[in-house]
């Protein structure tokens, strides 16, 4: 999922990485009013959480592997704002010290992962979530189905970028076809770990989860209405 | 109701993370991933250009003379969840509510 450099040109890159910008701004800003001294440190835990599981490669079809983007994951363990903001801190670092995504490519890379990746999980978490009763359960089903929708939601960032600015002349048809097909398998991957990382930090911290949170005082309102 | 400190939970997260990224992802698979399978089967990878940083001592998850891929990419892992923690913990820190002492 991390767009090397020349696969989009200059222009298009530039754009991104302004809207990039907007968009990691507005997260900042959005984190300030929200972490506090127990949801700070789990935002910076999610970011290292994040970034190792990013090397965790899983195979997904013949010759191809996925691996967890996080932004669902991210969301709904600490707000999407704060998720935003540590998607965009892997992303530096796996563009600064490792050469995993180009370097004219971060905004791009920004804008699929950080923002499209964070931002439709959390929405579809919401979503979902509004239908299930509120337990533990229906937080992991809802992000679970976040994080699978989200992966798809992401290749489509790209599909967009390249159908702007691709330097390749394959129609944008194929391209957006071929991603998003193998990102729905990897969406599976995605789904699953996400899953699973959130029942292991409810079984043992819900009082941590963002996406928890809410559901708590929803119950408490109601019971003292 | 008997819960993990703030601070053994971020601790236990944190050598979840070091086991992961130091040792397991020795097992990952490394086949293309989804974007570059597809940009390798329709015939666009060969656009790609080699990043700025791809002369950085930890490029590609290894770490530049060490010749054991093993301990090579479980140091790369290591140093990435070091220099994530301590760039994103210190953001986060810096950005928080601080408690109201004053009032």
């Amino acid at each position: 999922m991390h767009i090397p450099d020349g696969f989009i040109d200059l222009k298009t890159s530039a754009a991104f990485a302004g809207v990039a910008v907007v968009g990691v701004g507005t997260a900042l800003r959005g984190a300030r009013k929200q972490l506090d001294d127990q949801s700070a440190p789990l935002a910076g835990l999610t970011a290292v959480f994040i970034f190792a599981v990013q090397m965790l490669n899983f195979p997904v079809a013949a010759g191809t592997s996925g691996h967890l983007l996080g932004g669902a994951l991210a969301a709904v363990l600490v707000g999407p704002y704060a998720a935003s903001l540590a998607l965009t801190v892997v992303l530096l670092m796996q563009g600064l010290l490792f050469a995993d995504g180009g370097l004219s490519a971060l905004g791009l890379n920004i804008f699929n992962m950080s923002i499209v990746g964070v931002w439709t999980g959390y929405f579809v978490f919401i979503f979902i979530k509004k239908f299930l009763s509120k337990k533990k359960s229906s937080i992991i089903i809802a992000g679970a189905l976040g994080a699978f929708i989200s992966v798809p939601m992401a290749a489509a960032g790209f599909v967009l970028e390249y159908a702007l600015g691709g330097t390749a002349t394959f129609s944008v048809s194929t391209v957006f076809g071929a991603m998003i097909g193998t990102h729905v398998l990897i969406g599976i991957g995605e789904a699953l770990i996400t899953g699973l990382t959130l029942s292991a930090v409810l079984a043992t911290r819900p009082d941590l989860v963002f996406g928890y949170k809410g559901s708590e005082n929803g119950l408490e309102i109601r019971s003292h209405a | 109701m008997n819960k993990v400190s703030t601070n053994k939970f971020i601790a236990a997260g944190f050598l979840v993370a070091a086991l992961l990224a130091g040792g397991v992802s020795y097992y990952a698979s490394s086949q293309p991933d989804g974007l570059e399978k597809v940009a390798g089967d329709i015939g666009f990878l060969d656009k790609a250009k080699d990043s700025a940083a791809a002369t950085s001592p930890l490029a590609d998850y290894g770490v530049k003379g060490v010749d054991n891929e093993r301990i090579s990419g479980g140091l790369a892992g290591l140093f990435g969840i070091i220099a994530t923690g301590a760039l994103g913990g210190g953001l986060f820190m810096l950005i928080r509510k601080k408690p109201a002492t004053k009032k």
